[in-house]
């Protein structure tokens, strides 16, 4: 009996780290396909000849080529503004909110959290989300540009103000206020503290780990978001305030044959190989940020991703 | 005698016989009259709360609840920009797509909806949680943080980045080059199958055929969200007490046996509510991605790749707007409705409910 009950065991246990091996592999390997091609000869890169190993004449031209790339860095620097400022934004008004909302003695607070909470069972859609966005943009450029065109105004500030809004992260900060013990609330405000002074001294001090998570998504969310930036500056020709997602898509398109767009004649660069090296070297230049703040708040996903209370 | 049992709040005067109001029941009648008056006292006092709710219900109504208005262009007729001045269609929208002249559109963008969500749910549901069961086998903490940090990633590369390599990897004989390859796993596939199909006969590569589309799409999401995913089911997992295996092993319970009646059932409330979350947003399928992998109607997988929401984005014609707007209305209530039932049926079956 007890013999049996160790093989089943010792199976398991063989199973589990031969899937879980691969798995991480896996999950890692489409990106060291990406560093080793931007390194691979350009020949080989186009002759799909990478499988793992930088392959044929390794070269460093398309980094530099990169580097080097003046458009590529004004959508890399729209990319950090839209994140730095877009994440700061979301953070004040959802911590005030959620502060707001953990309090009992909230008049309404059932009415307020369905107000959140139903955005996330519906959603208007693509195409009412996109002519609201227009709207907006109208809307701005009356106000700070004295026009009805939405391409007047910069559009950086539409997609900081307007976008990455996330209902979830707010419910998450909502629950991790809710756990902060209301005796120190009381002893603060016997102190005399104000209800800011409660908020910056004692709710956000002890739901570091929360804020951290919360920080880290809507930061993410900021750094790869394409879709709308892509649609809001499209609908206004404005390439300037591209973020580099959208730049990195618009190059792969024109200058590669992965999206199936690809005319010779309107490439910008002359050999397909070097352009999709280049094209590669953008997407490690777009990760690089994401891979080094990422261990340093990982340690965070365990506490901070606690979605059992979305309860009202 | 005679007593009422109201007397707490009524006092009989012996001598007239006649009936007055106690004096604990007038103040009561007075704090319930004031009521609306110390609410307001609340609200008042409590102000700073309300000042703090302000820019979040002002984000969210701008550019959550104003959209919403926008639906009502669904009931209009024609060009959306100027909805406003159009008349009122009533439901000639609707009828247009679920019978009229582009209902084959539409009931095929719903159906690619449906068939992807649910592919997607069958395949992808049970991942993170085989993930999260396998962690636990894991002893060593260096070993499984090292595996956890590889199969976290994957959920932060941005969509652009995630369908440029799935669109390498899947790749076809394109690059026209002498002897050009196709995709390092359109080639693994290839050598696997024995087909000449993948052996560069393809121009385009996997991911733009109808065959492959789906099943690309769907080990692409599960490889994005599976590892992330597992978080909540490990937290559930570890937080199964270490006695309960051993009442289980003294028991007989092999490992099978172990999972079957030790750990799962541990485990299945936070099953059901991801379940629920999973459902509710079942419906709402990545509309990023399917546009990065198949922007128009000119790609080889649009009859299988195109859902509601990038089909009503490809409505360019004016006369045809309104019917991307209803089509999509209908898309996301039908998706609301799967939220709230779902919640109930896990409520009533299991007394675990999400909202």
């Amino acid at each position: 009996m007890k013999r049996k009950t160790e093989v089943s065991e010792l199976i398991f246990k063989i199973v589990a780290y031969f899937f879980l091996i691969i798995f991480a592999i896996l999950c890692v390997y489409p990106l060291l396909f990406a560093l080793s091609s931007m390194f691979s000869g350009f020949d080989a890169v186009r002759d799909n000849e990478i499988v793992l190993w930088p392959t044929g004449k390794l070269q460093i031209e398309a980094a530099k080529y990169v580097l080097s790339n003046a458009s590529f860095w004004v959508s890399y620097s729209n990319t950090l503004f839209v994140t730095f400022i877009g994440t700061i934004w979301c953070l004040i008004y959802s911590i005030l909110g959620a502060y707001a909302l953990s309090k009992k003695r909230l008049m309404g607070r059932h009415g307020f959290n369905f107000f959140l909470v139903f955005t996330m069972w519906f959603a208007a859609g693509v195409v009412p989300q996109f002519l609201n966005y227009q709207a907006t943009g109208r809307v701005m450029a009356t106000i700070f540009a004295g026009s009805t065109n939405m391409g007047d105004i910069d559009l950086k500030w539409l997609i900081v103000l307007a976008m990455g809004m996330n209902a979830t992260n707010i419910v998450l900060l909502r629950n991790s206020f809710e756990g902060v013990p209301s005796e120190i609330e009381e002893a603060a405000r016997i102190d005399g503290a104000t209800e800011l002074q409660i908020l910056m001294k004692v709710y956000i001090p002890m739901s570091r780990a929360t804020i951290a998570t919360v920080a880290l998504f809507f930061g993410i969310s900021r750094w790869n978001g394409y879709f709308w930036a892509y649609k809001v500056t499209g609908a206004a020709g404005q390439s300037y305030s591209w973020p580099v997602q959208v730049y990195m898509r618009d190059f792969i398109q024109i200058n590669t044959s992965l999206t199936g767009e690809y005319n010779a004649d309107t490439a910008e660069i002359a050999h397909l190989g070097q352009a999709t090296s280049i094209a590669y070297a953008m997407v490690v230049f777009a990760m690089i940020p994401i891979l080094v703040i990422y261990p340093f708040i990982q340690k965070y996903f365990a506490k901070g991703v606690n979605m059992g209370g979305v309860k009202e | 005698m005679f007593k009422l049992k109201c007397d707490d709040f009524l006092i009989r005067d012996e001598a007239t016989g006649q009936y007055t109001m106690s004096a604990e029941q007038q103040v009561r009648d007075e704090t319930e009259r004031n009521k609306w008056k110390t609410t307001g006292f609340t609200i008042l006092k409590d102000w700073r709360l309300y000042l703090m709710l302000v820019p979040m219900i002002l984000v969210y109504v701008l550019w959550k609840y104003l959209p919403m208005y926008e639906l009502t262009a669904a009931f209009r007729f024609g060009n959306y920009e100027i909805a406003t001045e159009r008349p009122w269609a009533g439901l000639y929208n609707f009828n247009e797509i679920f019978f009229g002249a582009s209902a084959l559109e539409f009931w095929r963008a719903f159906r690619n909806t449906f068939i992807i969500a649910f592919y997607g749910l069958l395949f992808g549901f049970p991942m993170p949680i085989i993930l999260a069961l396998f962690f636990n086998e894991v002893k060593s903490n260096i070993t499984r943080s090292v595996i956890q940090v590889c199969v976290y990633l994957p959920k932060f590369i941005s969509t652009v980045i995630v369908t440029s390599l799935t669109l390498a990897l899947f790749s076809g004989n394109q690059n026209g080059g002498e002897d050009s390859k196709v995709g390092v796993i359109s080639q693994l596939l290839g050598a696997i199958s024995g087909s000449d199909v993948l052996h560069g006969a393809l121009p385009g590569g996997l991911v733009y055929t109808t065959q492959y589309f789906r099943a690309i799409y769907i080990v692409t999401d599960i490889w994005e969200h599976a590892g992330y995913d597992s978080i909540v089911f490990f937290a559930a997992v570890i937080a199964v007490s270490p006695t309960s295996y051993e009442a289980a092993q003294i028991d007989g319970a092999g490992k099978m046996a172990q999972m079957r009646y030790v750990v799962i059932p541990s485990i299945l409330s936070t099953v059901i509510i991801m379940l629920i979350m999973k459902i509710g947003g079942l419906l709402s399928v990545g509309y990023e991605k399917l546009y990065l992998l198949c922007p128009s109607a000119t790609y080889g997988n649009y009859e299988v790749a195109n859902v509601v929401s990038t089909w009503a984005n490809g409505l360019t014609d004016p006369s045809t707007q309104a019917f991307g707007i209803a089509g999509e209305m209908t898309n996301n209530l039908i998706g609301m409705i799967l939220v709230i039932g779902s919640n109930a049926i896990a409520r009533k079956a299991s007394d675990v409910s999400l909202y």
